[in-house]
């Protein structure tokens, strides 16, 4: 295993991320943010509870999630994009590195900056709601794996995209819809019956009702089948990821 | 001694049904200054990029310093440094991050101290704080040198080096891969700049349409293929060689006052006496002379044009 490069990778992204620091984590604060003052504390505020537990402290798990999904996905798809786009990638290709040690680089500068956003969300959440974490440790834990999972999501995006435009199409045009689709807002037992069936094809749903559950131990689907789709998730783009590098699809000729 | 790389039977087509290479054979001797010449489209990047891993190799086997590139691709990487021919570089980064990062991604600790020495010696050290957007094209070139050489490589890959690089810092980075090859790297270098290839290597390798059609020492190459002329000045103009001289197959310029005199680079001197003796019986009077050789240029010229 090359651990040099490795954290040669992992050190160079995170260095993008601070050297963008306003657009890296000041934006998603503050969108956050906005959404705790008009949700949370204006609209929420004539809200009846929903499960007993209030409209603002209801949305904090959702909006954690909304960032984390759309911030992994933005900086995994970005990060190895890059450099197909500059040529740089032309010293990856060449150095003594396998896929795994490319990818634990990549994804987890990603997911860990994913991590780090969602737990700031979450510390800034604290001044406008009351809420509490139930189970901190299955929070911690799906916050982990949806990062990780979002993070290959992206690697997978950015070895495809051709372009800016298809880089961006994915987070804007599916990532974000099914998130406000996926019971960010609501709970699912909100709809009418047709699209409470119809939404449980969202795999957005598994991961907020599974997240949510962590904090106030109530769920919309069963919290072991919400564990199971964040896995089954994962091992999906990592079998992607392993086909890309296995037949040099897009990377190699 | 082993080569230090091995290329045996390799050939490459890309999926678009191109064949870039063609049962290319060559070895790379250890310490060497190899110049692969070749026009544009030839195979030169692609062969350089199979060897370095950016491009898969297609039949054939390559070896480096023993190692085969596909099975032992960590070993064989570690010891080779490539400077492409683009000026691919991270631009947001300084110049120090963008030299610690190749270092690592190498696989070497890090090492402030060679890093250092490799920066003076390239003198980028002064705008090692600097971001790499800020640099002049030369400068940017130089870091793509010190980025190759950041995890000390055995062999250095220079795919076009000079080129867009002005006269003055051409020399420079002449200078600077003699000394390279003086502390024992082995450097292959791609050129369309002749002269690049004659002042520097000591092996030349010529590839054309994906086929290595010479590879030689330069200097026998040079003496094989190279042609020698004398040029003589004449005082008065000549209306025809006479035919006492035909012999020597002289070329008369278009203005009659030029006798060319061509002879193989290898031959005695002996033919030249004896052809400014007879000059001299027939009273022809020249007022200069003096001889020229072909270069390098001429050479890769008529082998461009024999293999057409």
């Amino acid at each position: 295993m090359n651990f040099f490069a490795i954290k040669a990778i992992y050190l160079f992204e995170l260095a993008r991320t601070r050297r963008t620091l306003m657009q890296s984590i000041a934006s998603p604060v503050l969108s956050t943010s906005l959404y705790f003052i008009v949700f949370g504390s204006a609209i929420g505020s004539r809200m009846v509870a929903i499960d007993g537990i209030s409209y603002g402290a209801f949305i904090v798990p959702g909006l954690i999630m909304l960032t984390v999904l759309t911030e992994s996905t933005s900086n995994a798809s970005f990060g190895i994009y890059m450099p197909k786009f500059s040529g740089t990638i032309y010293e990856i290709l060449s150095a003594p590195v396998s896929a795994v040690e490319i990818i634990l680089g990549y994804v987890g500068a990603a997911a860990s900056k994913a991590i780090l956003l969602g737990l700031i969300i979450l510390f800034t959440a604290q001044f406008f709601v009351d809420f509490s974490i139930m189970h901190p440790l299955w929070m911690l834990t799906f916050l982990v794996l949806t990062a990780i999972s979002f993070s290959l999501f992206g690697f997978i995006i950015g070895v495809l995209a051709n372009s800016f435009e298809q880089l961006q199409i994915v987070p804007l045009m599916v990532i974000t819809p099914l998130t406000f689709l996926g019971g960010s807002f609501y709970s699912i037992s909100m709809l009418p019956p047709l699209w409470q069936q119809i939404t449980l094809f969202n795999p957005v749903v598994y991961l907020i009702s599974g997240f949510r559950w962590s904090f106030y131990g109530v769920a919309d689907v069963n919290v072991g089948l919400s564990l199971a789709m964040i896995l089954l998730f994962m091992a999906s783009c990592i079998a992607v990821i392993c086909w890309i590098f296995h037949t040099g699809y897009k990377v190699k000729v | 001694m082993q080569a230090i790389i091995q290329v045996n039977n390799l050939s490459k087509t890309y999926p678009s049904g191109f064949q870039a290479l063609q049962n290319i054979q060559l070895d790379i001797r250890r310490g060497e200054i190899f110049a692969l010449l070749g026009p544009n489209g030839a195979g030169k990047t692609t062969l350089i990029s199979i060897i370095c891993g950016i491009v898969n190799p297609g039949d054939g086997i390559v070896l480096v310093d023993g190692l085969d590139i596909v099975q032992q691709y960590r070993k064989a990487r570690q010891r080779i440094g490539l400077v492409p021919q683009e000026l691919s570089v991270s631009i947001f980064e300084t110049v120090w991050d963008t030299v610690c990062f190749s270092r690592g991604l190498f696989g070497k600790p890090a090492d402030p101290a060679y890093l250092q020495q490799l920066l003076r010696d390239l003198s980028l050290w002064d705008k090692k704080d600097s971001k790499i957007m800020t640099l002049s094209g030369g400068m940017k070139r130089r870091v793509l040198i010190a980025k190759a050489l950041a995890h000390q490589p055995q062999i250095l890959f220079l795919d076009e080096p000079t080129a867009g690089v002005d006269v003055e810092l051409r020399r420079d980075m002449w200078q600077m891969i003699r000394r390279l090859r003086d502390s024992g790297v082995t450097i292959i270098l791609t050129t369309h700049y002749i002269e690049e290839a004659e002042d520097m290597a000591d092996r030349i390798g010529v590839i054309r349409a994906g086929k290595l059609i010479l590879v030689d020492d330069k200097t026998s190459l040079m003496q094989k293929l190279g042609k020698k002329q004398l040029l003589l000045q004449l005082t008065t103009a000549l209306p025809q060689i006479p035919a006492a001289l035909s012999a020597y197959q002289l070329q008369l310029s278009a203005d009659n006052n030029q006798l060319i005199y061509t002879f193989d680079a290898q031959q005695e001197q002996a033919t030249i006496t004896s052809l400014l003796r007879q000059l001299n019986t027939q009273g022809i009077e020249f007022s200069d002379l003096h001889t020229r050789e072909s270069s390098l240029e001429d050479i890769f010229i008529s082998l461009m044009g024999d293999a057409a």
